[in-house]
């Protein structure tokens, strides 16, 4: 694997799992009195993110230190770029510093594919459009797993919420699917894809109706920009249709588990008790998203063999 | 006296084909026949096992002339038609300035004369800057030699803006009122085709209905107010479907669709790559097959390419952020005769009715696409049906090199090309004509 730009990248089944294996080791360095290991010493990890995102980019940058590669910031809103560089300029003038990947966030979906073809580094996606954001699908897995595996094979899944928007639905459909899950997309009309030809899914628009079979309810964020597109009419209405209350939680089995990509909005698709309580997921979603780009960037720029 | 023989190849014109050799005689076909021998002094234009055909008509072009010379110019976007067997070309008033005004208009009408290596006809915008909201000046327009309006790029949304356009244009003889068929309200933020690949893909879509709702209104405003309506690039099967009927019903509508519409789906986009982005978009099999099909039947007149040249720069970003478009008329040709005629899915006949005298008639050039016999204006395209060859957008006469067709093997290639006599490409290569 030369670049991280899909799940579809990780390959199958197998491969994912191994991933997954070695995500369980760097867990284990992040234990350590002092969790860092030698294992990507020289290397040059620059983060290139055309979006705000705190919260990954510090993931990422975090993984790349514990591995002790140097972690470079390339600070989108006060360089060249709003001096108006292109992303292929850009990109050729990292590249002529001497890196060897690039994490990157892009609001146009396949971003990361154009900067692939343009650079011999490493490309790994962090968030791209609508479309994928790979490294939250593994560490969504390697979360569940922890819980529910080593085998994931036949736990159903709920995803609620923006599927139409959502680069974590697309990424954790793929994700989960190939770990054996049953998935199931709910949501309005609106805001499911058009078409879902070869989705392996079910759609249903009632969240009461899928509340008491499933064993992880999956929330996205929702967006209060889509009532302006008409895509629903209010907070309020999206909330009473599709947010997870406590009582809709009373209605489920007694071991469902709630996961949230973050940032949650409490009270709109999450209820602030359901987000607090002791099914939910979603603090260790984020511990563990460090472990698991840990096991990217070491399969990725690791030269094989031990890590220590 | 200025004497051109082609000799050994088979005439094919809308009377049909036959063996013969072509004289042309200062600008204009003196005789056609065959063991015609050249006269002292006459260049013999080496035509055998070739097709010579009326020259081809490309009614829909962007050659970028005036404001975004660095994508494509009269000059250099001439070239390729030449090289791609066009005598004659529309070009797209959504230049900067548009060509909404006569003085443009003028302008670009001069510069051709000078400089150009094929017949260049501006269409004219339908609206005022292209807006949608006030009618251009059509009739000064259409004094300077104008046929098609259009705001092209955009849509003219406003049915009644549409509805006035149809009863105004009605008073100027031949003037057709052409309409980039695409719903702004459905295909707003998107960027290609709404089907599952977008949804897969992540990339906001521009639905089929965006295209076959505007169609079927503008079907309706032709009808009532008697206007002729052409559907510019027509993309899927329900506007093929609307078209047919409006024609059975006498409605005076032609179309054209493009050879990428005819060839490419959606799936193309899969790569990101902006070379296969669009508007109207590349859609899905069961558009290309009912476009076939509409071609096959009638419904579809006319073969345009949409060539629309993009600087590199513009072109090396990302798929959402990158301006819609492709080049077309250096290749249309070459891509019809591979994909479509040697399969045996058009005959040659029917290929080149859609490239030369079909959207002759449409786009109102009189001295292009007519039946190879004397007296004539020699505007004459040969096509060498076995010549094999790769694209590469490097090496097309374009100034950009955004093409759909990157390393396609395509058969069949333009030999040579004559634009009022004169040879703009001879040999496969393009002359220095000026």
């Amino acid at each position: 694997m030369k670049h991280l730009l899909s799940v579809d990248d990780l390959g199958p089944r197998a491969e994912i799992e191994k991933m997954l294996d070695l995500t369980e080791s760097f867990v284990a360095v992040q234990r350590r009195e002092i969790p860092k290991v030698p294992a990507l010493r020289g290397k040059v990890v620059v983060s290139l993110f055309y979006e705000d995102s705190t919260r990954t980019r510090v993931s990422f940058e975090t993984a790349a230190k514990r591995l002790s590669a140097d972690a470079m910031v390339f600070t989108v809103s006060s360089s060249s770029v709003k001096k108006g560089e292109s992303l292929l300029d850009t990109v050729q003038t990292i590249e002529a510093m001497g890196i060897d990947a690039i994490v990157m966030r892009h609001s146009a979906s396949g971003a990361p594919h154009r900067v692939a073809e343009w650079t011999s580094a490493s490309v790994i996606n962090a968030g791209d459009g609508r479309h994928e954001h790979p490294t939250q699908a593994l560490l969504d897995a390697f979360t569940l797993r922890r819980h529910r595996g080593p085998s994931l094979d036949g736990c159903r899944i709920a995803i609620v919420g923006d599927v139409k928007h959502s680069r974590v639905a697309r990424s954790d459909v793929k994700m989960f699917q190939a770990l054996g899950c049953e998935l199931t997309l709910v949501g309005p009309p609106t805001l499911m894809p058009e078409r879902l030809d070869g989705w392996p899914v079910t759609v249903s628009h009632d969240l009461d109706d899928v509340l008491p079979d499933v064993d992880v309810i999956y929330l996205l964020r929702i967006q209060r920009e889509r009532i302006g597109e008409a895509l629903f009419p209010s907070i309020r209405e999206y909330a009473d249709r599709w947010g997870l209350s406590a009582a809709r939680v009373e209605r489920c089995k007694p071991d469902m588990l709630v996961m949230h990509p973050g940032p949650m909005n409490r009270g709109i698709e999450i209820a602030g008790d359901v987000a607090d309580s002791t099914r939910s997921l979603v603090t260790e979603q984020v511990t563990n998203g460090v472990a698991v780009r840990m096991a990217v960037l070491w399969t990725l720029l690791g030269s094989g063999g031990d890590f220590v | 006296m200025t004497e051109f023989l082609l000799t050994g190849g088979r005439v094919l014109d809308a009377t049909g084909e036959r063996a013969a050799d072509v004289r042309v005689v200062d600008g204009a076909i003196a005789e056609v026949g065959p063991g015609l021998s050249a006269s002292a002094g006459a260049t013999v234009l080496d035509a055998e096992g070739c097709v010579v055909t009326p020259g081809l008509v490309d009614i829909q072009v962007h050659f970028r002339e005036p404001g975004r010379e660095e994508s494509e110019t009269i000059a250099t976007g001439s070239r390729a038609a030449a090289l791609g067997g066009c005598t004659a070309v529309v070009c797209m008033p959504n230049t900067e300035p548009p060509l909404d005004d006569a003085a443009v208009v003028q302008a670009v009408i001069a510069r051709a004369r000078r400089e150009a290596h094929c017949a260049v006809l501006p269409a004219g915008c339908i609206t005022k800057g292209r807006k949608g909201e006030e009618l251009a000046p059509m009739g000064e327009l259409y004094d300077l030699g104008v046929r098609i309006f259009t705001d092209d790029g955009d849509c003219v949304a406003d049915a009644g803006v549409m509805r006035r356009a149809f009863e105004y244009a009605s008073a100027l003889p031949d003037a057709v009122i052409a309409q980039h068929a695409e719903d702004p309200a459905l295909v707003r933020g998107g960027h290609m085709h709404e089907g599952a690949w977008s949804s897969r893909l992540g990339v906001p879509g521009r639905p089929a209905e965006a295209e076959s709702s505007i169609v079927a209104r503008d079907l309706q405003l032709a009808k009532r107010t008697g206007g002729r309506y052409h559907v510019l690039h027509m993309s899927c099967a329900a506007s093929a479907d609307l078209v047919r009927a409006a024609k059975a019903e006498g409605v005076r509508v032609t179309a054209e669709c493009t050879p990428q519409h005819l060839v490419l789906t959606d799936e193309s986009c899969a790569g990101y790559d902006p070379s296969f982005k669009m508007n109207p978009p590349l859609r899905e099999q069961a558009d290309v097959d009912g476009l076939r099909a509409a071609l096959l039947d009638g419904t579809i007149d006319a073969i345009a390419t949409d060539h629309a040249p993009h600087a590199p720069e513009t072109k090396d970003v990302p798929f959402e952020e990158a301006p819609p478009g492709m080049l077309g008329v250096e290749t249309a040709l070459a891509v019809v005769l591979t994909t479509l005629v040697e399969p045996g899915i058009l005959t040659l006949a029917q290929a080149l009715a859609a490239l030369s005298w079909n959207p002759a008639r449409i786009g109102g050039f009189a001295e292009h696409g007519s039946p190879l016999t004397a007296n004539r204006a020699a505007n004459l395209c040969v096509i060498d049906p076995a010549h094999q060859w790769v694209v590469e957008g490097n090496r097309l006469a374009s100034r950009s090199r955004n093409t759909p067709w990157e390393g396609w093997k395509l058969t069949g290639k333009v030999r040579h090309t004559i634009y009022s006599g004169v040879p703009t490409v001879r040999d496969f290569d393009v002359q220095e004509i000026w």
